[in-house]
């Protein structure tokens, strides 16, 4: 038996190849190391993905719960976690329905009866939508309170701005999508008010359920636009959300 | 080097001898040092233009006859005025430079450098009359000589300094030389305007808190999804109109205002149009620099006023409108909302 490595020889060959050195960065604590240093403290957010998003060191206030709440940050971690919830539930649904098919509704029945976890997943779908319509919300009441829209930030309140409507836009169009009683009469409520729009209301009324009243066509539009459209469009204005934040100097304050 | 005046030794010598302390002694005689090479410097300042003018190698001119010169010769020699004059004053600066460094080694004692060629052969007229001037003209080996003899007798006295090692005593003052590198201005090089933020690391700090954050809020999710159904109701039916019929929370508030104004005005010109506009007209409408609530109380009612209106309304909308969207109370006739 003295053939099988050591542990540290094992971590040694794993570690000393060419497949390992091109995962992980130069610099990174996963092939060097960590010590709690100063400076490996500052490599390990360097040599990290999340530097996208976070600099090396950020404003001491800021760390306070009750100065953000967390809520930029869990309504991002909303969206990601309605990304991956909705893509589980796309496997089981399809956006068809119609006088003598309802195809959406009976994958609806039926990911709730034979999927394993179904039920839960889409659960946790709904219930993270609204309560992401909600910390949005709450972010923008925070993000105004602490007077962090005024320069250099302007700009980025403005992109919060576009993100709350498309966040409420995304919500409203997933919430046509069970194709029961409910989904299609709030839709029909709320399509109705756009379509009191001055001049081009029926147009836009028309472009939106795509046809004079809500049908299948409705259904599939949409469905694109929930899972598809919507999610790029802010998945884009996020990107540029936290770039703003970095550039504009990080987190406002302290007051 | 030659900007440090140094001590001034024969003030040195004095005092030692008068029995000052050798710190105090050192002070009076550096002071005195600077006064005299003050002196010095303002006397030796035609003085340099003189020497480079006496003994510089490239035939005695001062920069501005050479660049007249080298303008002439090379206008002569036909190469064009632009040229030549570029040229000119290329060389003027070069005599200028030549001048300058020929005229420093004459603040030096001229036996520190015995085989100091050219430049200390131009220099011997500022090192004599400096001797002349001011006396502190003495070559390393007689100052040792003396803080050497100075220094003897005080050990002699019983003092404690046991410095006298013959030539290889340095001599006073030389182990601390200073030099003036550059002249900053008092607004400094850098400007630094705002205070530096007192700042943590990412890593552990901020990403920790997250994690947390994020670990609560699915904790969260997944009990209360766990617990709580999300409702299905019966399959679509665009025939059979439930009563009421609601639009999903987040635009109750409109559909409450449905009931006050003609649509046009509740329905889309206030959300869609003035809302949206006036939210983002929010930075560029605020003029007011400060960040601190007490100083921004108008913008705070305002928002905060908006703030209850939007609660208001679609609380009012959720709770309290049951069918026909009429007045309900809901502890006495229940409630129509679903999320």
């Amino acid at each position: 038996m003295a053939n099988i490595p050591s542990a540290d020889e094992l971590k040694k060959r794993l570690q000393d190849n060419v497949i390992y050195k091109s995962v992980f960065r130069p610099g990174s604590i996963y092939r060097k190391g960590y010590r709690d240093t100063s400076r490996d403290r500052a490599l390990a957010a360097m040599n990290n993905v999340l530097y996208h998003l976070h600099p090396v060191k950020v404003k001491r206030h800021g760390l306070k719960l009750t100065y953000t709440y967390c809520l930029g940050g869990t309504s991002f971690f909303l969206f990601i976690l309605l990304t991956v919830t909705g893509i589980f539930l796309m496997f089981f649904y399809r956006p068809a329905a119609g006088p003598g098919s309802e195809i959406a509704y009976l994958d609806m029945q039926n990911l709730r009866a034979n999927v394993q976890f179904g039920d839960l997943v889409r659960n946790m779908h709904r219930w993270g939508a609204h309560l992401m319509v909600f910390t949005v919300f709450l972010h923008m009441a925070r993000v105004f309170y602490h007077g962090a829209y005024k320069p250099p930030r302007e700009f980025n309140w403005v992109v919060g701005v576009i993100l709350l409507l498309v966040t409420l836009f995304l919500a409203f169009t997933g919430y046509l999508l069970p194709w029961d009683q409910l989904a299609i009469w709030a839709v029909q409520v709320g399509t109705s008010m756009a379509g009191f729009t001055p001049v081009f209301g029926q147009q836009i009324q028309f472009a939106l359920l795509g046809g004079v009243e809500i049908g299948p066509e409705t259904l599939l539009r949409w469905y694109v636009l929930h899972v598809l459209a919507l999610p790029f469009i802010l998945a884009i204005f996020l990107a540029v959300h936290f770039w703003r934040i970095r550039k504009d100097g990080g987190i406002s304050g302290p007051l | 080097m030659a900007e440090d005046p140094g001590i001034d030794q024969e003030t040195f010598d004095r005092l030692i001898e008068e029995g000052q302390p050798e710190r105090v002694a050192r002070a009076k005689a550096k002071a005195a040092a600077a006064r005299k090479s003050r002196q010095a410097e303002a006397s030796s300042g035609n003085g340099a233009a003189a020497d480079g003018e006496a003994g510089g190698g490239g035939g005695g001119e001062t920069p501005e006859q050479v660049q007249e010169r080298v303008f002439k010769e090379l206008v002569d020699d036909g190469a064009p005025e632009r040229v030549a004059r570029a040229k000119a004053k290329a060389a003027a600066a070069r005599a200028e430079k030549a001048a300058e460094k020929s005229s420093e080694p004459a603040k030096q004692p001229a036996g520190a450098k015995s085989g100091g060629g050219g430049g200390a052969a131009a220099g011997n007229g500022a090192a004599n009359r400096a001797g002349d001037g001011t006396g502190i003209a003495l070559t390393p080996e007689q100052r040792q000589q003396r803080v050497a003899a100075a220094l003897a007798g005080r050990a002699e006295g019983g003092g404690p300094h046991e410095r006298t090692g013959g030539t290889e005593t340095k001599y006073a003052g030389q182990e601390h030389t200073h030099r003036l590198l550059a002249m900053v201005p008092p607004t400094g090089i850098q400007q630094i305007r705002g205070k530096q933020d007192d700042k943590a690391y990412t890593w552990p700090h901020l990403l920790t808190a997250e994690f947390i954050c994020l670990m609560a809020v699915t904790a969260f999710l997944f009990v209360f999804s766990a617990l709580a159904p999300a409702p299905l109701r019966e399959l679509a039916n665009p025939n059979v109109t439930p009563n009421p019929s609601k639009a999903p929370w987040y635009f109750l508030g409109l559909q409450e205002m449905l009931r006050y104004w003609h649509p046009m005005v509740a329905g889309v010109t206030i959300p869609l149009l003035l809302g949206p506009l006036a939210l983002v007209a929010i930075p560029y409408l605020d003029r007011n620099p400060s960040m601190r609530p007490e100083r921004r109380r108008f913008a705070y009612t305002l928002f905060t006023m908006f703030l209850v209106a939007s609660a208001a309304l679609t609380l009012s909308g959720s709770f309290f409108r049951g069918p026909g969207f009429n007045w309900t109370w809901p502890w006495a006739d229940g409630i129509w909302f679903t999320l």
